[in-house]
């Protein structure tokens, strides 16, 4: 998030898209509400009628797949209507003459037909959006797990320029991460192309700066994401892999893809708190400490940095991650040793300049947020309050494209997934919750009354959900949450693995991400 | 800056707040029942009630605001007879069973007793003699013993936004209630705790799966593990045992939670939880030791190595884990192994 959580409540406009808020980020939708409840408009736009919505000004039940056609549109009729902010523009931003042209494509007219949706309430989002002083733009994976996913990013970036609301308080772009510690996980650099603090792999400066800090020989060549790793584990070329706390036999799109990789492995190690569907392909578990057994701090997703405290001692011969992971490099060479978790922060600090100033003893009380760069900065509230962090604003010019696998006469539905709020994930944790159970026992699938009675399906009734890759069984839940061509399922469930029917084809080609939201399915009725 | 005269003593306090609220800020302690500075004040449960020089009424300290010159008594013999007579109403309408209540220990009804002496209700009477409802799965409402402040009702609707519970009734027979009064689990509750975590008694309370007593527990301050929301909370320990948890306030949560954070630590001692290493040994898994766990890895990493090169080796991390873990999980495969092969599921 470029804001804060509380600043929420002053906003003077929310506008929701690919975040159904009030399941994945119940306490942030609090927040919402309350500023609401003061005044705030909220617009939502989103395939499924989620809680939120009854409470919108306009609510966009788009199309799947589509976000860059609507945020299009409305910067059309926002430039069209002249309620862009010159002056920001001018001072702030670079790109804005290219960025125009490609946005005169996208008239409300153009962008309804794409969306499925009513131009008039394109035209309305757009208004409110411009007009109001202070406006900020929350997303999730509604926006990023599509093949245009990063597209759909920038496209909010767009929207957030044209009108001048960035570096401002109560505005901005926001998105709400969905695990405790992605935003804490990808600062540290376990992605393939960065080391901690974004700081890129292939640069030689920046090797040479780490091969310093750790007193090692680096490789200048950029890894393989999650998915890639898959394709070239099925292929043979790589060998071994080490899974720490995820479960891709779950999370992962197209399961079946996921099964040959981890089965074509030499060697596989997982370490968790429980032997997980990926964990059976082990040839070694290692026993994970949980949160409440360790110390340590998670970077929250408005980039504050909080404590982890230990609670009880380990269960059974269970060790923290950390103590694991230095015990594992002491064997592997690794000269330094850790006692204590804030000993890598100190040494965390060191090397990320966002992190500069984060000790425990600052974060005893209440949690910083980066960027944070010395011991005596207060952390930051709000990103880019003077200038925009890279210099200038880039305008990206950015046409809408279709989905990989849109809906067709042999798979005539588009299937989207996600969470719900009574889980977590895989369900590894919350699946261990009694009362979670009770309140969400099982799978369902949300799907149109029309539909649904076109295909002579009762609520309640079990379905057959067919992709070109797999097929499961689930529950039919009737519903006017989704249109009529449009089916979701939550991810969240090992017996009706929904990433049975996701895909990996071409990913987002910047952010590697899948287009989880995205599926053609058909159904069939289970006995005809 | 306005001046005021507290129990004798001049303060400079902010202007526009409450005589409450000045009074907190300046250390002097106040008893209420239904007073929360995140909602507006209420005024229902009066036991803030202070006097007021050159005013007849005692007035509630929540909703009066401070004023340049007033001369107020916070614990003056009016005062005290007037708070006395409250809390008497108050626990002769109360169930008397103290000595078994899950509240006791962080009760405001019973620490209000002792401090104002309270033994015995002297008003005799009808009490109440509701249900129970025991319908949420993670906790219930015993409205004999709800005082009817009204903080969950108006946590419920000014703070977590749902409004699944209102007052139901008049007078002696009021009590909280769902649409209807079908219970709880029909109602649109989202089982947030957040109305439970506010009750000063014990009628709104969470299930416990373990028993336990309020002073028996050690809280930890920590972090929720659910969202990036980074709720605050903490942790309730009984021996080696996480019992419960609670909100804490920080700037992301402002004292709420979610129903996974507040009641999805089951989890923790779970008996499922993996205590050993284990080591795949003719396709069955075998305990292992540590060391030999440790062997095992450190051979193969090196094997695989030096074979096929340090690029056919991968790692993911964890978007579940500390900064800390994922920092050394990182290092590990760069510095030591050699290779920028490493991911979490971010995009997952
Ligand atoms: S648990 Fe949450 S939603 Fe349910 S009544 Fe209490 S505050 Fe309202
Ligand atoms: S309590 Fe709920 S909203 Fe808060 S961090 Fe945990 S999961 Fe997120």
């Amino acid at each position: 998030m470029t804001n804060s959580i509380e600043e929420t409540l002053n906003t003077d406009l929310i506008f929701i898209i690919g975040s159904n808020t009030t399941e994945t980020h119940p306490v942030i939708s609090t927040f919402m509400k309350r500023a609401i409840k003061r005044g705030a408009k909220l617009i939502v736009a989103d395939p499924r009628r989620i809680e939120l919505s009854q409470l919108a000004d306009v609510y966009l039940q788009i199309k799947p797949g589509t976000n860059v056609a609507l945020l299009n549109g409305m910067m059309n009729v926002i430039l069209e209507e002249e309620l862009y902010d010159k002056e920001f523009i001018e001072k702030n931003t670079e790109n804005f003459e290219a960025f125009r042209e490609v946005i005169k494509g996208y008239t409300p007219e153009v962008a309804a037909q794409i969306c499925n949706v009513d131009k008039e309430d394109i035209i309305k989002a757009a208004r409110l959006y411009a007009r109001a002083p202070k406006a900020g733009i929350y997303y999730t994976m509604g926006v990023t797990q599509h093949s245009t996913g990063t597209s759909g990013v920038m496209s909010i970036s767009n929207l957030s320029l044209l009108c001048g609301n960035v570096g401002k308080e109560s505005a901005g772009v926001n998105p709400l991460r969905g695990q405790n510690n992605v935003q804490g996980s990808t600062d540290m650099g376990a992605v393939p192309t960065d080391y901690p603090g974004y700081q890129k792999v292939f640069k030689p400066e920046v090797k040479e700066k780490f091969e310093k800090a750790w007193n090692a020989k680096l490789s200048g060549t950029v890894g393989l994401t999650v998915a890639e790793m898959m394709k070239e584990a099925e292929k043979g070329n790589l060998k071994f892999m080490y899974i720490m706390g995820e479960n891709p036999m779950v999370s992962d799109p197209d399961i079946s893809h996921v099964d040959k990789a981890l089965r074509s492995l030499d060697f596989l190690v997982v370490q968790d708190l429980f032997l997980t569907e990926t964990a059976e392909y082990a040839d070694v578990v290692l026993p994970a400490s949980s949160f409440a057994e360790k110390d340590g701090t998670f970077t929250n997703t408005e980039r504050r940095v909080q404590r982890v405290r230990q609670g009880i001692k380990p269960v059974g011969n269970s060790k923290p991650d950390w103590q694991i992971l230095s015990d594992i490099m002491k064997r592997l060479g690794h000269e330094k040793e850790y006692s204590h978790p804030s000993e890598i922060m100190e040494e965390i600090r060191s090397v990320t300049p966002q992190y500069g100033g984060i000790t425990y003893e600052r974060i005893e009380e209440e949690g910083l947020q980066w960027p944070c760069p010395d011991l005596s900065h207060p952390g930051t509230k709000y990103l880019h309050k003077d200038r925009i962090m890279r210099g200038k604003g880039l305008f990206m010019p950015i046409d809408y494209r279709e989905s990989v696998e849109t809906p067709d006469e042999e798979y005539p539905f588009i299937l989207t997934t996600g969470r719900l709020r009574y889980h977590y994930h895989t369900r590894t944790l919350t699946g261990r919750v009694e009362g979670l159970n009770k309140l969400q026992p099982h799978s369902f699938m949300e799907i149109n009354e029309a539909t649904a009675s076109r295909l002579g399906i009762a609520d309640g009734e079990k379905v057959r959900v067919i992709s070109r890759r797999g097929e499961i069984v689930v529950t039919a839940r009737i519903t006017d949450a989704v249109d009529e061509n449009v089916l979701f399922i939550p991810f969240h469930f090992a017996d009706t693995r929904v990433n049975y029917l996701t895909h990996t084809m071409d990913l987002d080609e910047y952010s590697k991400i899948p287009e989880l939201k995205v599926t053609a399915v058909k159904l069939e009725r289970i006995g005809s | 800056m306005v001046e005021i005269t507290v129990n004798g003593k001049k303060y400079q306090v902010d202007k526009g707040i409450t005589i409450l609220e000045a009074c907190n800020r300046l250390g002097i302690s106040i008893p209420t029942l239904c007073n929360d500075d995140r909602l507006e004040p209420y005024g229902a449960c009066r036991l803030c009630v202070v006097e007021i020089k050159g005013r007849r009424n005692l007035e509630a300290s929540c909703s009066t605001k401070v004023r340049d010159g007033m001369e107020i008594e916070t614990h003056s013999e009016k005062v005290i007879k007037a708070r006395k007579e409250i809390l008497d109403l108050l626990y002769s309408n109360h169930p008397e069973d103290c000595l078994t209540c899950e509240k006791a220990g962080e009760c405001k009804l019973m620490d209000y007793c002792y401090e104002y002496g309270i033994k015995k209700g002297s008003y005799i009477g009808e009490k109440k003699k509701y249900p129970i409802d025991e319908s949420n799965p993670f906790y219930y409402y015993d409205p004999n013993k709800c005082i009817l402040c009204g903080k969950c009702v108006r946590v419920c609707r000014d703070l977590q936004g749902t409004s699944a519970i209102a007052f139901k009734n008049r007078g002696f027979n009021t009590k909280v209630s769902t649409p209807f009064d079908m219970g709880l689990a029909t109602s649109d509750c989202v089982s947030c705790g957040n109305c439970v975590a506010n009750c000063p008694v014990g009628a709104l309370m969470p299930k416990k799966p373990e028993k336990f007593r309020t002073w028996e527990v050690k809280k930890v301050k920590t972090t929720c593990i659910y969202c990036g929301v980074g709720c605050q909370m903490y942790l309730l320990v009984k021996g080696n045992r996480v019992v419960g948890v609670e909100p804490a306030r920080g700037k992301a949560n402002n004292g709420l939670m979610c129903v996974k954070g507040r009641f999805g630590y089951g989890f923790i001692n779970h008996p499922d939880r993996l205590k050993t290493p284990l080591i795949k040994r003719n396709g069955k898994f075998e305990e292992a030791t540590w060391e030999e766990a440790y062997d095992l890895i450190v051979n193969k990493i090196k094997e695989i190595r030096e074979k096929y090169g340090p690029d056919s080796l991968g790692g993911l991390s964890s978007a579940k884990c500390t900064n800390e873990e994922n920092y050394l999980f990182q290092k590990m495969f760069r510095a030591l192994i050699g290779t920028n092969n490493v991911d979490h599921c971010a995009r997952l």
